[in-house]
């Protein structure tokens, strides 16, 4: 069952962004670009992360997204002409792309048994519940403190610092963002 | 667990976003096809995480705080450019050419 959904996200998903990228619409791509976002909430449900779906729909699906459909129509691109490079990018997006896939593509065979056991070195632990302890303990802390307490503890413990450095980074974003739109650049 | 077909279809999805960049030349649908990438390193590290434990959601927070502010800064970015040359496709663009 969790395999039939998972699929037809994917399946969504993929076929989605393929739509995103070959659109003449700036509109349309950003539509179809938030579809693929909705379909990864989904899947990151299926993968036990759904704090993080949560804030996929919110931040990404949400507020990027907006924001993005805001400036699109903000300067009237709605219907622009046909901006798909020539011949020739199109050859090199092919070529690059399929390398691409390719490499990452031996990405499918990995299990978690396989990962163990290429982790471990031919040691005895293949077993995944052995090498991997930390996966089995998150899911532990996770029937007792709830999803969000697992991922706040270590959020406010052991990452405070990049934390703290986070909110410098949003705010010189918002400082850059404010003089960049000023009418007089 | 469906550690493979993540892995496998965040592949998919981030060549899909490098070629989102290579063969458009609007500068919004670029930017839209970065967050695709971000969002395709988001579904990878979702995925460990089932086995490493709780630092890839963090790494996920910090990616998306990160989109967050390049997307900020780059519409503002772009919105500039329109200003001054009352187009946002890249071919238009070439101060920087020598």
């Amino acid at each position: 069952m969790i395999n039939a959904v998972f699929w037809f996200f994917a399946g969504v998903a993929v076929l989605s962004a393929a739509l995103c990228i070959l659109q003449r619409n700036p509109v349309n791509a950003a539509l179809w670009l938030v579809s693929t976002m909705f379909s990864l909430a989904a899947i990151y449900v299926l993968l036990d992360a759904q704090f993080i779906a949560a804030i996929q729909v919110l931040v990404y699906a949400g507020a990027v997204m907006v924001l993005f459909l805001f400036v699109i129509m903000l300067l009237n691109l709605g219907h622009a002409s046909s901006d798909i490079r020539g011949p020739s990018a199109v050859a090199a997006t092919v070529v690059i792309c399929g390398l691409l896939v390719g490499e990452l593509f031996a990405l499918w065979r990995y299990t978690p048994h396989r990962l163990a056991a290429e982790l471990a070195q031919a040691g005895p632990f293949s077993d995944p519940r052995a090498v991997f302890a930390a996966g089995d303990i998150a899911r532990q802390e996770a029937q007792v403190r709830g999803v969000v307490g697992v991922i706040a503890a270590p959020l406010f413990q052991t990452y405070l610092v990049p934390f703290e450095i986070t909110s410098i980074l949003l705010l010189v974003a918002i400082v850059g963002a404010v003089v960049l739109a000023k009418r007089n650049v | 667990m469906l550690l493979g077909p993540s892995l496998g279809l965040s592949a998919i999805l981030f060549s899909l976003g490098v070629a989102g960049v290579l063969l458009r030349r609007n500068a919004i649908v670029l930017f839209m096809c970065i967050e695709l990438m971000l969002n395709a390193v988001n579904l990878t590290f979702v995925a460990l995480a089932q086995l490493y434990g709780a630092s890839g959601y963090i790494m996920v927070f910090f990616v998306m705080t990160v989109a967050a502010a390049e997307a900020a800064v780059g519409l503002a970015i772009i919105l500039a450019m329109f200003r001054h040359r009352q187009s946002v496709d890249l071919q238009n663009i070439n101060l920087l050419r020598g």
